[in-house]
């Protein structure tokens, strides 16, 4: 890998993402370099998610998409991720019969030797040691992850792309059902993390993006329409049309909600007719 | 990395698991067995079957003994894809009846070779003149074991790689796995030329020169069946404790999350569904010798699935469980079928009913539970994994099989 | 030519047996996700229905008329039967299911032989449906005839209740999305236990059927279980049109390839065929798409 010579990047090009005939991603170029923490916004049916599969390999991509000099469209998933890709889902999903240990474990295996599949776990890595650590669930180590609370599956998720070898990390709404603290601790993390990773984060939490986000790439309708600082795309004209004008499948609340969170006039909210848009969910 | 701010840790696992009395009836879970478990649980099985079996019982109850662990060696493999893999395989009788079928083909030509003829009687009496060279292979004991190692291994890994790697799973792998017996039945019977039809190979006198009429060979024989049955035990003891088994659990319950951090799931299920079919393959080659006939009526639909039902007993998911199980239920197949045939069936038919709609953990849950319920028995949020609650101690090995958590479903 | 004619009705009658056996199979596969075992044993509980009719009544002509539907209500009837004890409570664990109707299918399998007897019976064929009929200068088997005519009208009359009833309109919206129909006011509970009465209803039906070309023992459901669910799986899970298809290319393949072989290596072949079209399209003939991480 190049990451010790050059800084890692994620270059995607007139990405391209059609469920039988509906347009889901419409020409995304996208280039995200390590030391960057990016924020990926957008109304509902945007395209975010959609995007982040299409980069994983969940969704059909066409176009290109190049992680240091390696294209990644029509790779496998499970390839992919060897290129150092790593991903977390909108809901948390870990392995809930199985402990924290084995969760990382497993996370941290993927370079593992037949011979070492077959043996018996002896100790913890160091790596692993530390990531329980960061992520607050040395306690837990034994701990089913089926019964943490929901908050800690999330960090558990983390832990696991973090000793996942990736060097690039793509969070599906890392913090949604987090509390305060937690929603801090995770942007800390995170903004460590931009320092060697490249770090895309999804996210509807405008405070948190205000908080953390180094640069924002704003998606309406599988397009592109604004990137640049918080300050810059709060004051661009389009963004706050998306914003303000067509509001999406949001409700008139959210919609003002995030509005004002953008730091734009929530009374000038009017919920438009909802756009043909696909529900992000998994 | 430096430690950041860590969440403050003030959620407690949001488990209800005292409340939650019947979680029995939620899945398959994970059970653990420590290696001072595994050790005593081998340790009571050598006993029971290398030294307590052959001086309390004759040479028919060695024999019927010696059968049930043939089977049970089918109920292993099926622990390990079913139980571990979540892989619901409902034709483990096409590799049971590979293995005993080479088998078969090699014993039969042994023999007809001791009595001086070039080809056996049955394929005379059908207007065979030329031995067919499917067995003319198989003749020489060094090819003919190798086959019953490679032929039931490499089919097992092509039609598994085949049906994994495109994603084909649950029930769609399970209707085809049935098809496969299904067809292979109907393939044995259709060939009696080459198989003897619906009849089967039987009446063998000897196994590699060993007489087997002989009662100091047939006990040499019950010994090697249960030494490999217990050393399949060892070889699974130490895929579920391994990374390969912690990954294959994984795979069972979340198998997209798996190809999400790089691994390919298609191959751990292929690896997983072919040690499976070695055990088969290697049960039914020894079934031969010991019961002394095979024929399609041990390998079809209905016996492929019927091996579920004692691994199901057991508890699928432990170590010990789809054995004891096994044997359990081929020991009371025999004790019933003969005497009431009919009782035996709807036996079976409400077991499968009970068991798998009310009870999916098997026994071994039922243990768990009780043992929960016990104050001591839950050893809160962190257990140390290896040094749980002690083994009770007892003659049922099942006892030293023990539950690391409850089978949480959290869904 | 007429070699090619007889072949091909062979193909496609038996086609339309195996469609009549899956057909059922398929709407309660596709509606709940619970693959039913003792699917089987409901056309065997049909064949002994036309059985047991013909023995009360006599005329093979009359009783063919009376056993259609009370054969359609005897499967229904043990269809409602296993839904409301057993399957209701199992629908998250499909796999499950189909280790628990085989537990029922081996009951009612010994059911039957205990009550008719292990050896087979024969249904006696009507004066009409005996003979041969021609086809294009080909005779063909009047009762084969009937039977394919059966399952046209059985499927249109499926396909018509899917698209133009309410009954069809509410198993399609629970189908799409449980939790949507539950919101918009549609009992699934109600939907699924009627889905189960019509479609193990069919499989009586398919069982009347099938005594007018064989005979009917214990084990008839097992004959016809296994190709039946490999029809469902070609033709792509819950899909009337899949299943149709799926049918009638097993159908001509089996008889396609018994004529340069035997039966038994058809069989195997065929099987062989199943697994490398699902090599090529996983989801069967007719897919249904889903997004997402499931």
């Amino acid at each position: 890998m190049t990451r010790d010579h050059r800084p890692s990047y994620l270059e995607i090009r007139d990405l391209r993402v059609v469920f039988d005939k509906f347009v889901a991603v419409d020409g995304v170029d996208l280039r995200v370099e390590q030391g960057d923490l990016r924020f990926l916004i957008g109304p509902n049916g945007a395209g975010k998610t959609t995007t982040i599969d299409a980069v994983t390999a969940l969704a059909p991509a066409q176009g290109s998409i190049n992680h240091n000099g390696h294209e990644l469209v029509g790779r496998k998933t499970h390839k992919i991720v060897r290129y150092g890709v790593g991903r977390t889902f909108q809901t948390a999903s870990v392995f809930e019969d199985l402990t924290v240990l084995q969760n990382l474990d497993i996370a941290a295996g993927l370079r593992r030797r037949p011979r070492e599949m077959l043996r018996h776990r002896t100790g913890v890595s160091a790596r692993i040691t530390e990531v329980m650590k960061t992520t607050g669930l040395s306690d837990f180590q034994e701990t089913k992850a089926g019964v943490l609370s929901h908050g800690q599956k999330q960090w558990l998720e983390i832990g696991m792309l973090m000793v996942q070898d990736a060097n690039v990390l793509l969070l599906d709404e890392p913090v949604a059902g987090m509390s305060q603290d937690e929603r801090d601790a995770t942007g800390e993390l995170l903004r460590k993390l931009a320092a060697d990773h490249v770090v895309v984060v999804v996210e509807h939490d405008m405070e948190f993006l205000r908080k953390y986000a180094q640069s924002v790439t704003v998606m309406a309708a599988g397009k592109i329409i604004a990137e640049g600082t918080v300050a810059e795309v709060q004051a661009n004209p389009t963004v706050q049309e998306i914003y303000l004008g067509t509001a999406g499948t949001k409700s008139l609340e959210e919609a003002k909600a995030e509005a004002e969170m953008l730091g734009l006039d929530p009374e000038a909210v009017t919920v438009g007719v909802p756009s043909a848009t696909e529900r992000e969910e998994h | 990395m430096t430690t950041t701010a860590t969440p403050p840790a003030t959620t407690t696992p949001s488990t209800t698991g005292a409340r939650k009395l019947p979680s029995v009836a939620e899945g398959p879970g994970v059970w653990t067995t420590g290696p001072r478990g595994a050790l005593i649980g081998l340790g009571i099985g050598a006993v029971l079957l290398l030294v307590v079996a052959p001086l309390t019982l004759g040479g028919f109850g060695l024999d019927l003994l010696g059968r049930y662990l043939c089977m049970a060696m089918v109920a292993v493999g099926i622990g390990l894809v079913w139980g571990r893999g979540g892989m619901l395989a409902m034709g483990q009788g096409v590799y049971f009846g590979l293995g005993a079928y080479i088998m078969a083909m090699h014993m039969t030509l042994a023999d007809t070779t001791l009595e001086g003829e070039s080809i056996p009687t049955f394929m005379r009496q059908n207007g065979v003149e030329r031995l067919p060279e499917l067995w003319g292979i198989v003749q020489h004991p060094v090819i003919a074991v190798a086959a019953i190692i490679l032929v039931p291994t490499a089919v097992a890994g092509l039609l598994g790689w085949a049906i994994f790697s495109r994603r084909v799973k649950g029930a769609y792998f399970a209707i085809l796995s049935q098809a496969l017996a299904a067809a292979f039945a109907v393939l044995i019977i259709g060939q009696p030329v080459l198989t003897n039809g619906s009849n089967g190979l039987s009446n063998f006198q000897s196994l590699f020169g060993w007489d087997l009429d002989d009662s100091g060979n047939r006990l040499v024989l019950f010994l090697v069946v249960a030494v490999i049955l217990l050393a399949m035990l060892a070889v699974t003891w130490q895929l579920y404790r391994s990374r390969f088994g912690e990954l294959l659990v994984a795979v069972r319950d979340q198998e997209e999350r798996v190809r999400f951090l790089g691994y390919d799931p298609a191959l751990i299920k292929t690896v997983a569904y072919m040690i499976a079919a070695l055990f088969a393959a290697i049960g039914g080659a020894l079934f031969v010798p010991v019961v002394g006939i095979i024929s399609p009526a041990d390998i079809g639909v209905v016996p492929s699935i019927a091996f579920l039902i004692g691994v199901a007993i057991g508890g699928r998911a432990t170590w010990l469980g789809p054995v004891l199980g096994s044997i359990a239920v081929s020991f009371a197949g025999t004790q019933l079928a003969s005497a009431f045939p009919s009782a035996w069936v709807y036996l079976q038919g409400l077991l499968f009913v009970l068991v798998i709609g009310f009870l999916p953990g098997g026994l071994a849950s039922v243990i768990g539970l009780l043992r929960r319920r016990r104050p001591e028995g839950r050893g809160g949020g962190r257990g140390d994994g290896s040094a749980g609650a002690p083994d009770e101690p007892g003659d049922d090995p099942q006892d030293t099989t023990r539950e690391a958590t409850e089978p949480e479903a959290a869904r | 030519m007429e070699i090619l004619i007889s072949q091909l009705f062979a193909g496609l009658s038996l086609g339309s047996v195996l469609l009549l056996a899956a057909v059922g199979l398929s709407l309660t596969f596709g509606q709940m996700g619970v693959i039913n075992m003792a699917h089987g044993e409901f056309i065997m509980a049909g064949a002994y229905t036309a059985f047991t009719v013909q023995q009360i009544l006599g005329s093979a002509g009359v009783s063919l008329l009376v056993s259609l539907p009370l054969a359609f209500l005897v499967g229904g009837l043990l269809g409602l039967i296993l839904e409301a004890t057993l399957l209701r409570r199992m629908y998250h664990r499909p796999l499950d299911t189909l280790l628990v109707t085989f537990g029922v299918s081996l009951i009612l399998q010994q059911l039957a032989r205990d009550i008719f007897g292990a050896p087979s019976v024969d249904v006696r064929l009507p004066e009409l449906l005996s003979g041969p009929v021609m086809i294009f200068g080909t005779p063909v088997p009047a009762s084969r005839v009937f039977i394919l005519a059966l399952t046209v009208v059985v499927v249109a009359g499926l396909s018509l209740l899917m698209s133009r009833t309410s009954l069809g309109r509410r198993i399609r919206a629970v189908v799409q999305s449980r939790e949507l129909a539950e919101a918009s006011g549609i009992s699934s509970r109600r939907t699924d236990a009627l889905t189960f009465f019509v479609g193990s209803g069919l499989a009586g039906v398919a069982g009347v059927a099938i005594t007018l070309i064989g005979s009917t023992s214990p084990t008839l459901g097992t004959t016809y279980i296994v190709d039946a669910f490999l029809v469902v799986v070609a033709g792509g899970i819950g899909q009337i049109r899949g299943a149709v298809i799926a049918a009638a290319g097993l159908g001509l393949l089996q008889v396609f390839f018994e004529f340069g072989t035997t039966a038994s290596i058809a069989k195997v072949i065929v099987l062989v065929i199943v697994v490398a079209f699902l090599q090529i399209r996983p989801q069967g003939i007719v897919a249904t798409r889903t997004r997402g991480l499931a």
